[in-house]
């Protein structure tokens, strides 16, 4: 560190931060003074981490996640704390306990989520680059809804270490960015093994992008073009595909049946890891304090009845429920089998192919409040959850608009070939800029 | 009515003795420093903090896992068990469940029929331990609570047995025998505070069986085990039935009570800990050498030093104590060796016991073992007799007892007054001629012989007990100080001299 600081004072109409560092300091490296924003649910020292949940207002972590510490290794300014949906559990950034965020292409639209503010703070311009987490689509959706680039590392890449858990064997951090080559720089910082999370594994991301993909093989699931996808979203991305064709790649259809249980077993595994991670919040150490004069179950009850949100409570009671004594054989473990099939199912698809193509999102960007009812929410994270289930990569680059909005073309690769997805990713965007 | 079987089965939780936290590198060493002073964002369950497994409580808990002889899983791993309690950060304890890390094995006792008896162990698991409530006031009715996380995280190993023993005695030798097994092990310090904990399975065959949670001594267990006994049979004799509940032990009060409530009726909800790889450490087991351990080494003190089976068993059945023994004989092999086996096994386990003291009191500071061994030289060497000895050793005790300085055994005879009266130069001179009035133990038998003028009338009427009667009279004046025998002999003497 060298003592400089940039100011950071932006209008934020699209309420992309919960918290912003005006007088942010930065360092020397390869994002010497660079601005990154991250999201609430990285611990920062010194710096206010809410999830976006009243339960952790005013919690100040006293340490720096992992990635923290390496972004400050790297020169750069961490700038503010993004909004989110509440511990990450939404798709539209609506479920955050401090109002939603605005999609900056079109502000009667959701940006996405759950990392909706990091995606509207680069697409608002207030930021190049910007740390998500992504636990069923979270860094995907909102950088397809907000038009900009953002990946989901293998899992095991980057250290969760920090990371507010919400679904510990599913989620990831992972970088965003206005380009390709911004996501790659940050994720050069932040990929590697760390002792302190023993999911993680040591292998290092050093490469930069390179755009020759001649003789690359595309696999071309035929459900991510089926029911439920928008027709004209699918003629966006498929003339997407149609350029890396161009550039000397070849698609193959394939076909993911354990897709169909998919979406089931990542809400089961999801919300019985969340009902035991949030069950910490209990009023006595964060949030709102207690009753004291009170029993002190009755109180935990309370505190947590008053500080979660519906969302939050919902998936609790899921997760609790599915967990519960009788039910684990019937929901969890099921859940993990269902979870072993997609894993067998990308296998054998790459055993064919080097990559996966197809639509981030079934839809465009959402009108605020236009997804009420909780199941058609769950039913739109479809085509991103198989790559959390399975542990593979997976990247969304813009690729066009359908009705005006951004459209995401998804990549999908074998385990820790993060670098080949990110090629791609890089050659699609060369070849449309 | 036929004979009421006792069947009783342990679930036993200790606190391996590694440097640092099961999952984080906080130290261990806690217990005289301030409430959460060994903490850090792991072990207070801070948002996003992550445990990493510290290898050596699980190398520790497989050597304890192939002393019991168990098989170690090919694969076990750690789950969540997920209850609310304010002792718990997390909300919930990294435990092991379904795969725990060892299974099926035993360990062997002295059975109450005679002979070894096998103790089938169910499993091995390794987990963490809560943190600690400091009730304000008592836990009912105080103010408030103050939670200390200096103990959460500390790694815990549990050891669940079989329904084997039979009686309360069986379960404390069970016990007995772990301890020595993990402390021969060097992976449990019995000395600490809270490292033990003992959860108990009792039931009177053909009844429903009673959990007995929270005994956290080793005598504890006997007395809840026969508590539990009591009552069981009480409610059976009286035509009633036991019914099958949790209950807890009141150690202040010896007594089990009820802790049936809503809130103790968990649903634990367990499932795998995903920030957690699955463990491989089977081949471990090969690597790991065994120590001595309590059987062997008592095989040996019986073979080495002609120990009677019985002082081997007491001496190798506490580490410190087998520790102890040896070093005193180390001092004086020759010498020693059957004196220390006596002194040690009978007389000062008996005055330690008298005081609530441990070997580890007295030989904690090596002083108190050079000392023990100096009192040992002047008993061999007849410079001190047994009952002067005796009182000696008290005074050392009393001594740390107190914490006061250290005296030698030199000392504590000079400071009581204890002088070993010379018996033989005092005694019947070259000529034959009579005791010389000037030698103390002349003068003790003199008066003795004065002042019971009817237990030397009874002695002369041949009544045994008289003689016995007069020879305690006699050790009471010289205070232990005169050699036993000797005064046996001039009694003997003095009182036929009468006579003729
Ligand atoms: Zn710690």
């Amino acid at each position: 560190m060298t003592g400089h600081e940039i100011t950071f004072e932006p209008d934020d109409p699209y309420h992309a931060f919960l918290t912003t560092c005006p007088r942010a300091p930065h360092g020397d490296g390869k994002l010497g003074g660079i601005a990154v924003a991250v999201k609430d649910n990285i611990s920062t020292k010194g710096i206010e981490t809410t999830c976006a949940s009243k339960i952790l207002k005013g919690y100040i972590p006293p340490y720096d996640a992992h990635v923290v510490e390496l972004l400050r290794q790297s020169g750069a300014a961490i700038v503010g704390k993004t909004n989110m949906d509440e511990f990450g559990m939404g798709t539209t950034t609506e479920n955050s306990a401090f109002g939603p965020t605005l999609n900056p292409y079109d502000t009667g639209r959701v940006p996405g989520g759950s990392s909706g503010g990091s995606a509207a703070a680069i697409a608002g311009g207030m930021v190049r680059m910007a740390l998500g987490t992504d636990t069923g689509g979270s860094i995907r959706c909102p950088a397809a809804f907000c038009g900009i680039v953002g990946l989901k590392p293998t899992y095991g890449r980057v250290s969760r270490y920090g990371l507010i858990a919400y679904a510990n064997s599913l989620e990831q951090i992972g970088p965003m960015g206005r380009t390709v080559t911004d996501v790659s720089a940050l994720l050069e910082v932040i990929a590697g093994h760390d002792r302190r999370d023993s999911t993680s594994y040591d292998k290092p991301y050093s490469p930069a992008p390179r755009a020759d993909i001649s003789g690359l093989k595309i696999g071309i699931p035929q459900e991510y073009f089926g029911a439920g996808v928008d027709p004209q979203v699918a003629a966006v991305v498929t003339r997407a595909i149609g350029r890396l064709e161009e550039c000397g790649a070849t698609t193959v259809p394939c076909t993911i049946p354990s897709m169909e249980y998919a979406l089931a077993a990542y809400y089961v595994t999801c919300t019985c890891e969340a009902s035991s991670n949030l069950a910490r919040f209990d009023g006595v150490r964060y949030g709102p304090a207690a009753d004291t004069k009170k029993s002190w179950h009755e109180a935990y009850r309370e505190v947590r009845q008053a500080s979660f949100g519906t969302e939050v409570r919902r998936r609790i009671m899921l997760g609790t429920y599915a967990l519960s004594s009788g039910y684990y054989g019937k929901y969890y473990a099921k859940a993990q089998i269902a979870r072993e099939n997609v894993k067998r199912d990308f296998t054998r698809i790459f055993s064919e192919v080097d990559v996966i193509a197809g639509p981030t999102m079934p839809t465009i960007a959402f009108k605020l409040r236009e997804k009420s009812d909780p199941l058609s929410m769950y039913l739109s994270d479809i085509l991103t959850v198989p790559a959390n289930l399975a542990g593979i990569p997976a990247l969304s680059v813009p690729c066009g608009k359908a009705g005006g909005m951004p459209v995401g073309l998804q990549i999908m690769g074998r385990p820790w070939e993060d670098e080949r997805v990110i090629d791609v990713a890089y050659a699609y965007e060369q070849a449309v800029s | 009515m036929a004979e009421e079987q006792v069947i009783v089965g342990l679930e036993v939780h200790c606190q391996l003795d590694t440097k640092s936290k099961l999952f984080c590198g906080c130290s261990t060493d806690y217990r005289s420093d301030g409430p959460n002073t060994h903490v850090c964002p792991v072990c207070l369950g801070l948002p996003g903090a992550m445990p990493v497994l510290n290898k050596r409580s699980i190398e520790y808990a497989m050597r304890v896992a192939k002393a019991l002889n168990c098989t170690v899983l090919h694969e076990s791993e750690f789950s969540r068990k997920n209850y609310f309690y304010p002792d718990l950060d997390k909300a919930y304890q990294i435990t092991q469940y379904d795969k725990p890390l060892a299974e099926g094995g035993y360990l062997e006792i002295e059975g109450d029929e005679g002979g070894e008896k096998r103790i089938r162990i169910t499993r091995i698991h390794v987990e963490e331990d809560p943190g600690r409530l400091v009730h304000m006031g008592n836990a009912e009715r105080g103010k408030y609570s103050l939670v200390d996380y200096n103990r959460a995280g500390i790694p815990l190993i549990e050891i669940v047995s079989e329904p084997d023993m039979r009686s309360p005695k069986e379960a404390r030798k069970f016990l007995n025998k772990l301890r020595a097994t993990l402390e021969y092990l060097s992976v449990f310090d019995s000395e600490k505070e809270g490292s033990l904990r003992v959860d108990a399975n009792i039931s009177i065959k053909g009844s429903e069986r009673v959990e007995v949670k929270n005994i956290s001594s080793y005598k504890g267990v006997e007395k809840a085990l026969l508590f539990e006994i009591t009552r069981q049979k009480s409610l059976l004799r009286r035509g009633q039935k036991v019914d099958r509940e949790t209950r807890h032990y009141i150690e202040a009060r010896g007594v089990t009570q009820s802790s049936r409530s809503k809130e103790q009726e968990h649903d634990y909800r367990y499932f795998p800990e995903p920030d957690l790889r699955p463990l491989h450490v089977q081949s471990w087991v090969e690597g790991i050498v065994l120590p001595e351990l309590p059987d062997a080494r008592r095989e040996r003190f019986i073979a080495r030093y002609g120990c009677s089976l019985n002082h081997a068993r007491t001496l190798t059945g506490e580490l410190r104590l087998a520790n102890f023994f040896e070093r005193v004989v180390a001092a004086d092999p020759k010498g020693l060796a059957t004196l220390a086996d006596t002194w040690i096994a009978d007389t000062l386990i008996g005055e330690l016991n008298y005081r609530d003291m441990s070997i580890h009191d007295l030989a904690m500071d090596e002083k108190n073992t050079t000392g023990f061994i100096q009192l040992l030289g002047l008993v061999k060497d007849r410079k001190c007799y047994d009952k002067m000895g005796i009182d000696i050793l008290r005074q050392m005790l009393d001594t740390v007892k107190q914490g006061r300085p250290y005296e030698t055994p030199l000392e504590i005879m000079k400071r009581l007054g204890l002088v070993p009266l010379d018996v033989a130069s005092g005694g019947t001179s070259p000529g034959g001629a009579s005791l010389s009035e000037t030698n103390p133990v002349t003068r003790a038998i003199a008066e003795v012989i004065t002042e019971q003028p009817a237990a030397v009338e009874d002695f002369y009427k041949g009544k045994k007990g008289a003689f016995n009667f007069l020879i305690g009279q006699l050790m009471k004046k010289t205070r232990g100080c005169a050699d036993p025998g000797e005064l046996n002999r001039l009694l003997t003497e003095e009182l036929q001299t009468k006579e003729v």
